[in-house]
């Protein structure tokens, strides 16, 4: 699994976009993650644990918004979204699909915290 | 103490992609063409790898690259036997390789006159697919044995290769392998993929490969 790398790299963004705003504290980040993008499961919040300790985002939360695929039959213009392996279109059966949405793999925001007025 | 919400929206491989990029700025410095190969433990990357080394030795230059879980040089062993340059090497343990493996592989890879270089990425359908390498094309040695249904569980591999091999087509007899389901998970994944049937151990079907892979480093060069 490369659920390190991938902790890691969440760290990095988190950290850059904290100390551009000399924020004190991280208190929450918020992933998005699409089921065709790349599969990372809950041992992320453990590896978590372990590297963000002693930096400005420890006990920070994780917060992963997961995209199933999103899928438009071609031969119906049916669109319909798969969570687990694909399937055929719900309503006419047919596997001539497209996909549409699901690569989705980012930091979309984080939460901090700052001495003072609002940044 | 505030608490403010600020937008990120960046890309998690970001790191490992700009990496990536100049992975294939010193390939492209050395007019090398690289090719990624992934695919399941034993689907047949060496052997496939190997067959095509030879049968493409008298036109270009190759070398290899193995990416290895750990410090085993079977596979390794098999190219130096060619007497082709190899390097290995080792995650330590990671499921795939990454940009900065293989940036850091590379320094001990001279590739003046090299035309051509696999890199063999460790045996893997999930991680290997989410993190570039610098690759001009990105290969997956699918084999008959494994199933049909790979493509419907393993949707990400299947969405960002441009070249697919179906490896083993010797055994198709004894298996269950229904081509047409198989291939129609491809579509849906990946329409249109280049698709080349073959058997690295009896050569079945090499030939296919072997001609459009020299298609399209001669259009490469030319670019
Ligand atoms: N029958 C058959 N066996 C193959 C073929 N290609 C590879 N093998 C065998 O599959 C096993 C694994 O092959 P290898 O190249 O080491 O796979 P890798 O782990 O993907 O590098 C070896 O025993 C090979 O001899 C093939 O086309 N047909
Ligand atoms: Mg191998
Ligand atoms: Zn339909």
């Amino acid at each position: 699994m490369h659920e390190l790398a991938v902790t890691e790299s969440v760290l990095e963004i988190a950290l850059r976009h904290a100390n551009q705003v000399n924020a004190e504290r991280v208190t929450d980040i918020f992933l998005v993650i699409g089921r065709l993008s790349s599969i990372v499961d809950d041992s992320v919040q453990f590896y978590w644990n372990m590297i963000a300790e002693n930096t400005i985002c420890q006990n920070a939360n994780l917060h992963f918004k997961r995209v199933p695929a999103r899928l438009r039959c071609v031969d119906c213009q049916m669109e319909f979204e798969v969570q687990d392996s694909l399937s055929p279109c719900p309503r006419c059966n047919s596997f001539h699909l497209d996909v549409i949405g699901g690569e989705e793999f980012y930091v979309e925001s984080i939460i901090v915290e700052k001495e003072g007025a609002a940044i | 103490m505030t608490s403010t919400r600020i937008p990120v929206v960046e890309k998690i491989l970001d790191a490992n992609d700009q990496v990536a990029q100049q992975n294939r700025a010193w390939f492209d410095r050395h007019r090398t063409f690289a090719i990624n190969v992934m695919a399941s433990p034993g689907a047949g990357k060496t052997t496939f790898i190997l067959k095509t080394l030879e049968l493409l030795s008298a036109k270009y230059r190759m070398a290899v690259i193995e990416g290895d879980t750990a410090p085993v040089t079977i596979d390794s062993d098999k190219v130096s036997a060619l007497g082709l340059p190899v390097v290995q090497i080792n995650t330590g343990g990671d499921c795939h390789l990454d940009a900065v493996m293989l940036h850091a592989g590379l320094q001990s890879l001279p590739l003046e006159g090299i035309d051509v270089v696999f890199i063999e990425n460790v045996g893997n359908l999930i991680c290997p697919a989410a993190f570039k390498l610098g690759s001009h094309r990105n290969l997956l040695v699918a084999s008959t044995p494994e199933g049909d249904d790979k493509p419907y569980k393993y949707p990400n591999m299947y969405r960002g290769i441009d070249v697919l091999i179906i490896n083993k087509m010797d055994l198709m007899p004894y298996l269950d392998f229904n081509m047409a389901y198989f291939q129609q998970g491809v579509e849906i994944l990946n329409p249109g993929l280049r698709t080349f049937p073959v058997s690295a151990k009896t050569g079945e079907g090499m030939s296919a490969w072997i001609n459009w892979l020299d298609e399209v480093i001669q259009q490469h060069r030319q670019q």
